[in-house]
């Protein structure tokens, strides 16, 4: 499957992969209102280092998912090589966040959890993130 | 080959992927002593908090079962395992045969011998999905709730309650609430803010005696009540094991292929007892992810594969009226701190490696990176351990590390 992967030898630390998963997954049909003066509701992660490093961080889709198995309400489900979650089942109970070793869940504004779906739940073909890296350092390949 | 599971829930439906992911077509029968599928039994208390509708309390579809050739046989006990045999005898009067049988019993309400206890009508434990409909029947907003335990079952019950009774008052014989999960200086800062929301807490001390609505207490308290909750503990539901004639300790003893002192026996979840990782004593993890885990090890084991299940450690995400608390591990060592008004954060080391850490707070963001660190026991000094106490990231790893945790399949 494809998946999303970043080249930390070229990851600028823009964060602008951040805004564009924002932006993607807001709803609103304009970047500055999804953005301007809000907390960035995005599922992708920039971490920069003090040596200069950044690389951006988004769910694995792991062939062994823990946050599935540490799910209590069964809301995290697997959907043919993807991972998914059922907002309905979600009580936010953070036992996904106690058990993801990426650290790639966070909570959504609509107060269930939230993460990467490589934006096949918002009706895009390529992930938002990788389509809006300047630097083409996040890439959609299989691996 | 006929796999048969005593029990259904958490580890029960581990096994069925276990099995499933070797063998394909066998039968699984599945005994449930409840009249359902298997739930979310945790949820129990968001359906009374209102935060989760009960029709999403079932794991799995219907369909599920059907398609995985898994036969469940609901309100029915097992009575007896005839391990020499392979036969158990079930209380709807007939045997079952089995080639591989897992026990997945988990753990009942314990009630100790208590003073006046009969003569309490309203009375609950809180740990099924009956439970959960008999105390929402029960409060209303003209009712007290006396809960007798402040446990992780006690104070669920006590946030679900809250909004939909009078008052709530919560006793308990330790001094401190969560001790299980917490250490004296969480746990109070944990009593503060629930005690903000409204609910009153009784602790050091038990019930004396009571009377149809009224209990007195051991520090001559006397509280008044209409519905009262026993949450005070449970324990694992070894009996048949036991009788079986295999190995048990506190919980039914299992190596970490799940295997029990019976070559096709096989337990896992509260009922089992197996090798702690932060400690190397054998002890029950009555947690969500380890029942999962150990059953489906024991499924994948039971269908011929070889699996291990090496590194069982408590952890528990807990959260009260929005708030979070997320904890892992067992706590001795040396102790490192950070906190400030928002967050609390404590980290027990020994022997350069984590043993366990208590998080609350906005310190709960990105908890898992922490539980990966514990999991696997990693040497602190082969990470950035300053940067990473501090703020989770997976910056403070080695470059060969960020690599094999971000550039491939995982």
């Amino acid at each position: 499957m494809k998946r999303v992967y970043v080249n930390e030898e070229w990851c600028l630390g823009c964060h602008l992969c951040e805004y564009n998963c924002a932006f993607a997954n807001s709803n609103e049909d304009d970047m500055i209102l999804a953005c301007k003066d809000k907390t960035l509701d995005a599922r992708i992660t920039i971490e920069d280092r003090d040596d200069g490093i950044h690389f951006a961080v988004n769910c694995r889709e792991c062939k062994d998912p823990l946050c599935l198995k540490s799910c209590i309400a069964g809301a995290i489900f697997r959907d043919g090589d993807m991972i998914r979650i059922d907002k309905d089942r979600c009580v936010l109970c953070y036992s996904c966040i106690m058990a993801c070793p990426y650290g790639a869940l966070r909570p959504t504004k609509e107060k269930v959890m939230g993460k990467c779906e490589l934006c096949t739940d918002n009706g895009r073909k390529v992930p938002a993130c990788v389509e809006g890296c300047p630097n083409k350092a996040i890439v959609f390949e299989e691996r | 080959m006929e796999y048969v599971i005593i029990g259904n829930s958490y580890a029960a439906l581990g096994a069925i992927n276990g099995i499933r992911s070797i063998d394909k077509t066998s039968p699984i029968y599945i005994i449930s002593k409840e009249p359902y599928y298997a739930y979310a039994r945790p949820v129990i208390s968001y359906v009374l908090y209102s935060k989760a509708k009960e029709e999403n309390i079932f794991l799995r579809p219907e369909e599920y079962y059907k398609e995985n050739n898994v036969v469940v046989k609901t309100n029915c006990e097992a009575l007896s395992i005839d391990p020499d045999n392979h036969s158990i005898k079930l209380s709807d009067e007939t045997n079952m045969h089995f080639d591989k049988l897992l026990i997945a019993t988990g753990s009942s309400p314990f009630i100790p011998p208590m003073k006046g206890l009969e003569k309490v009508k309203d009375k609950f434990t809180f740990m099924t999905l009956d439970d959960m409909k008999s105390v929402e029947k029960a409060v209303n907003k003209k009712k007290s709730v006396l809960i007798i335990g402040a446990g992780l079952i006690g104070l669920k019950a006590a946030e679900g309650v809250l909004d939909r009774s009078k008052e709530v008052n919560v006793v308990d014989l330790a001094p401190r609430i969560l001790p299980s999960i917490l250490d004296e200086e969480a746990s109070k800062i944990v009593q503060r803010e629930l005690e903000e929301k409204g609910i009153k807490f009784h602790l050091g001390c038990s019930a004396e005696e009571f009377n149809e609505k009224s209990v007195k207490l051991t520090n001559n308290e006397e509280l008044s009540f209409d519905v009262l909750i026993l949450a005070v503990g449970v324990r694992p539901n070894t009996n048949l094991a036991k009788e079986a004639g295999l190995t048990c300790s506190r919980g039914i003893v299992v190596d970490t292929m799940c295997r029990t002192s019976h070559p096709d026996i096989y337990a896992a979840g509260d009922v089992a007892e197996e090798v702690e990782l932060t400690t190397g004593e054998s002890r029950i993890i009555a947690i969500i992810p380890n029942a999962t885990m150990q059953g489906e090890t024991a499924g994948l084991n039971m269908a011929g594969g070889e699996k291990h299940f090496t590194n069982p450690v408590a952890m528990n995400a807990i959260g009260f009226f929005g708030s979070h608390i997320i904890t892992a591990g067992t706590y001795n060592g040396e102790c490192e701190v950070i906190k400030d008004e928002s967050f609390y954060k404590k980290f027990f080391i020994k022997d350069n490696k984590l043993k366990g850490f208590i998080l609350m707070g906005r310190a709960v963001d990105r908890a898992g990176i922490y539980t990966a660190v514990l999991r696997n026991q990693l040497d602190l000094s082969t990470i950035d351990w300053n940067t990473l106490k501090e703020k989770p990231s997976l910056a403070a790893f080695a470059l060969k590390e960020r690599k094999n945790m971000l550039t491939k399949e995982v």
